[in-house]
């Protein structure tokens, strides 16, 4: 039952229905970091002359999330993705640049945006570990004004996406970690946000666990159109759930764009696998040989020229089997992030 | 399931329903550490009885009484303060440092409620719970030191307005200098200091009219007393009806001020809030 805003309109704005669900213009954060050298005498000296380095974690970063959009949000550890997302779930100040989702920002922690949005990290609890997690599914009912027959349609549907069953009855802190990270997306959701800002919210699980997360994850966006941010480390989530990716790199944008487009801006070419009839056979004409044993030759032709290349070995070579592959994803990414200079130029 | 439904937060029923959620979430955790409490309400009756004791034989040892202070009245005095500490107390000061350092604000931060209202909650069902054993320990401890006390009746009728407001008054302030933890993530020093100072000056040492002049000049100048010292001095002295209303206009004088520098302090915390790692 919605009750009228309490706060006056002028604090309360009215989230824009059409425009992006998540903005982020100019966005940057930098930490004042002690720092000091080694040893006895610079922690005397650190006595009374601190040195404080400037750290920048993000540096003004820009992109739009329209609403309903499940976007991969990507970079090697201390890229800043989870700067950022603490910054558009309001926990973090920027200290340049605007953030705005749905309409808010994130900064000032209204409570009716605050209602709106989920931040879900493999670190931190909104379970309390020492009862069960029914029990703080109850305390998030009273805190986030879930009413009560809504909250039992929720907790049952969460239960047959998830399989939470009797592990809501234990305390948190006998569950194993995968048990807990499902008794942890489901309480994050009780509230319905209509933005979820997940960071590693597969961190740390067994393959079955993180495929159940990533499906229900699927589901929950396609039945209730909610935007979904999210870093992971498994690029089997970024794969199964976003079409869209962007990737950070020391705080800065590298690209933003279709997966497939990530792949083949980053990877431009695709991998043959060949089995000659003949095992002696000679590939080297056909593109460059990355490995060659038990009668199968791995090549790697251009992307452009794959099919070209495919056609010609059939017509030329006896072959037993042939397969086209693109570069797994992960091989992508590292070449990302160890090539930067590669990143440079228009998305 | 359709996502966003615009329900509002706020309002009261609103509150009371967080507050009824968070106290049973309290009082589930902290019957899971019995042994704990049992030790915590150990200290709490111990200090007032090492007190006790002390000013009982110094009241022996200068002829009966230390400035109109007998035995018995000692009694009364450390038995209720004992009481009113256990109203007024809170542990927040000493939770705030590791929650900074470890992140685990951040999930209170991304709630729609004010994280001061679940530490308020948390602290009100641990009273509840310590004070069904702390009441007959009090009790037992009357019939073993025969305290004596003539409290008047309009003290009587003051005192839970003044409780109240004390318990008001020293979980906000405290709540409210734990922010320091926003900025240093070394708070201890801190509060050791604080503590030495509300030892001292809220009247658990010694009764504030048995303080030298000047610490009692300072000790009404600052808050500690309403926190303690007011609440036990209703029940053991004799206040006159003017003296009463004149404390809880000053109690509430405290926490007008400390409810506004709880909103000076909050709001520039968060803008430096750093949550370290993750």
């Amino acid at each position: 039952m919605a009750r009228p805003p309490r706060l006056p309109a002028s604090r309360a704005p009215a989230p824009a229905p059409a425009g992006p669900a998540v903005r982020a213009r100019g966005l940057g954060k930098t930490y004042s970091v002690p720092e000091r050298e080694p040893g006895l005498r610079a922690a005397l000296r650190s006595l009374w002359r601190r040195r404080v380095r400037e750290v920048s974690a993000v540096d003004g970063i820009s992109f739009e999330i329209a609403p309903g959009e499940v976007v991969g949000f990507l970079g090697p550890n201390g890229a800043g993705k989870t700067t950022t997302l603490k910054m558009l779930a309001g926990l973090l100040h920027p200290s340049a640049g605007q953030a705005e989702v749905l309409g808010w920002t994130p900064a000032l922690r209204q409570p009716e945006f605050l209602q709106r949005i989920t931040l879900v990290t493999g670190q931190r609890s909104q379970l309390n570990w020492d009862i069960p997690a029914a029990d703080s599914f109850e305390l998030h009912r009273a805190v986030y004004r879930i009413p009560p027959a809504e909250f039992r349609r929720t907790v049952a549907e969460l239960d047959a996406m998830l399989d939470l069953g009797p592990l809501l009855s234990r305390p948190v802190r006998n569950l194993s970690l995968g048990e807990r990270m499902k008794c942890e997306v489901a309480v994050s959701l009780l509230h319905r946000p209509q933005v979820l800002f997940l960071d590693e919210p597969t961190i740390g699980l067994d393959v079955v666990a993180q495929r159940r997360i990533r499906a229900f994850l699927a589901d929950y966006n396609r039945r209730t159109g909610a935007t979904v941010l999210l870093t992971s480390h498994y690029m089997a989530d970024v794969e199964a759930l976003c079409r869209r990716v962007i990737v950070i790199h020391q705080g800065r944008l590298l690209f933003d764009g279709q997966l497939e487009a990530l792949v083949s801006r980053f990877r431009p070419y695709r991998t043959i696998v060949v089995r000659p009839s003949d095992p002696a056979a000679d590939l080297r004409g056909y593109g460059e040989v990355v490995a060659s044993e038990d009668g199968e030759v791995t090549l790697r032709v251009p992307r452009a020229t794959a099919a070209a290349v495919t056609g010609r070995i059939l017509a030329d070579v006896a072959v037993l089997d042939l397969t086209v592959q693109d570069p797994p994803i992960e091989d992508v990414v590292e070449h990302v992030f160890t090539a930067p200079s590669l990143a440079e130029g228009p998305p | 399931m359709s996502s966003g439904p615009p329900r509002t937060p706020g309002g009261l029923r609103h509150l009371w329903a967080v507050y009824r959620g968070e106290f049973q979430t309290s009082v589930a955790v902290q019957l899971q550490y019995r042994g704990a409490q049992v030790i915590w309400l150990l200290g709490t009756v111990l200090g007032p009885l090492v007190y006790l004791a002390v000013w009982s034989a110094v009241a022996a040892a200068s002829g009966g009484e230390v400035d109109g202070f007998s035995r018995a009245s000692f009694a009364a005095y450390y038995i209720v303060l004992m009481l009113v500490n256990q109203v007024t107390f809170s542990w927040t000061m000493y939770e705030f440092d590791s929650r900074i350092r470890e992140g685990a604000f951040s999930p209170l931060l991304l709630r729609p409620v004010h994280p001061i209202h679940a530490d308020l909650a948390d602290n009100l069902a641990n009273k509840a719970l310590t004070m069904l054993v702390l009441l007959p320990t009090a009790g037992v401890l009357a019939l073993v030191f025969h305290p004596v006390l003539h409290p008047r009746p309009w003290a009587i009728l003051a005192l839970i307005p003044a409780l109240g407001l004390a318990f008001a008054v020293r979980f906000t302030l405290e709540w409210t200098l734990a922010l320091a933890a926003f900025w240093t993530t070394r708070t201890s020093a801190l509060n050791q200091a604080y503590e030495a100072v509300l030892l001292f000056l809220s009247g658990q040492i010694a009764p504030l009219a048995l303080l030298p002049g000047p610490f009692r000049a300072v000790a009404d100048a600052l808050p500690f007393r309403w926190m303690v010292a007011f609440p036990v001095q209703l029940l053991t002295g004799q206040p006159s009806p003017g003296a009463v209303a004149a404390g809880l206009a000053a109690q509430a004088a405290w926490l007008a001020a400390v409810l506004l520098l709880h909103r000076g302090l909050w709001r520039a915390a968060t803008r430096r809030y750093a949550a370290v790692g993750g």
